[in-house]
């Protein structure tokens, strides 16, 4: 199933942001379907690792207790416009994805 | 039929020589390689000291101001999207955030590399009113520092 991922990066100084969103219900295995009133199983993102022109920058793990469509920002040194930025993710029932993006 | 089967044992050897390289280079590159494994045991433990001791192997911490809540929400307005955002001037390798009140105290956590800064910004849930930590790992040793959110649960705000 695909799931969108979006990438946004802000320059300012020597450092620049990287935004990522992923579009993933991070369901925590606690709540109940309404009409069923069966418990919805865990679904959420464990890993995402953000590289710049190929190289692992940052790695974040996530549980369940991070909110859905779930955002992860982090800051690099060294970036220039038109670098490379990958954004890869995995969950714990084996779906994965990886979008690119470049450097504004 | 000689040239041929030279031709597969060349094919051969030249796969192996890759897979040697691959190794190599990632024995090199020990931080990446522990950056990619996932600390399962340290998600789903209660309170900070369990939490703290599955994801770093100790529970030996130092409080310190050098870490940062970028604009803390002081009440959450939607306990299930409460933006964090972290800012160390350590040198941090890891940046977890963790909320005391959780039914698993760890949120989520950031691997950092040399090209990576102090900073971690993310949305997280929280079960109800409660501190949340941001513990760093710098050299080798602990720092945290806290802040307190206050969730109104079901409520319309107050």
């Amino acid at each position: 199933m695909a799931r969108d991922i979006r990438i946004k990066t802000r320059m300012s100084g020597g450092s620049t942001e990287i935004l990522a969103m992923v579009n993933h219900p991070m369901e925590t295995g606690q709540r109940k379907d309404k009409k069923t009133g069966k418990k919805i199983p865990a679904h959420y993102i464990e890993k995402v690792n953000i590289e710049l022109n190929g190289k692992l920058v940052a790695s974040a793990n996530l549980g369940a207790a991070v909110s859905k469509r779930p955002m992860i920002g982090v800051r690099v040194k060294g970036a220039k416009a038109g670098d490379t930025v990958k954004v890869s993710w995995n969950d714990n029932q084996k779906e994965s994805g990886t979008q690119t993006a470049s450097v504004k | 039929m000689n040239t041929m089967k030279r031709r597969t044992f060349l094919k051969g050897t030249l796969a192996s020589g890759v897979i040697v390289a691959a190794a190599g280079a990632g024995l090199l590159r020990p931080a990446e390689v522990l950056a990619a494994e996932y600390p399962a045991a340290a998600f789903g433990q209660e309170g900070l000291d369990a939490t703290m001791k599955k994801l770093f192997g100790t529970s030996e911490v130092t409080k310190s101001d050098k870490i940062k809540f970028v604009n803390p929400p002081i009440q959450a307005e939607n306990a299930a999207v409460v933006p964090i955002t972290v800012e160390t001037s350590l040198k941090a390798d890891t940046i977890a955030i963790m909320v005391t009140k959780n039914p698993g105290a760890l949120a989520a956590s950031l691997d950092m590399t040399s090209s990576s800064e102090g900073y971690f910004k993310t949305r997280i849930k929280m079960a109800g009113t409660s501190d949340v930590h941001a513990v760093v790992k710098s050299g080798g040793k602990l720092y945290s520092n806290d802040v307190k959110i206050k969730v109104t649960v079901g409520g319309c705000g107050g």
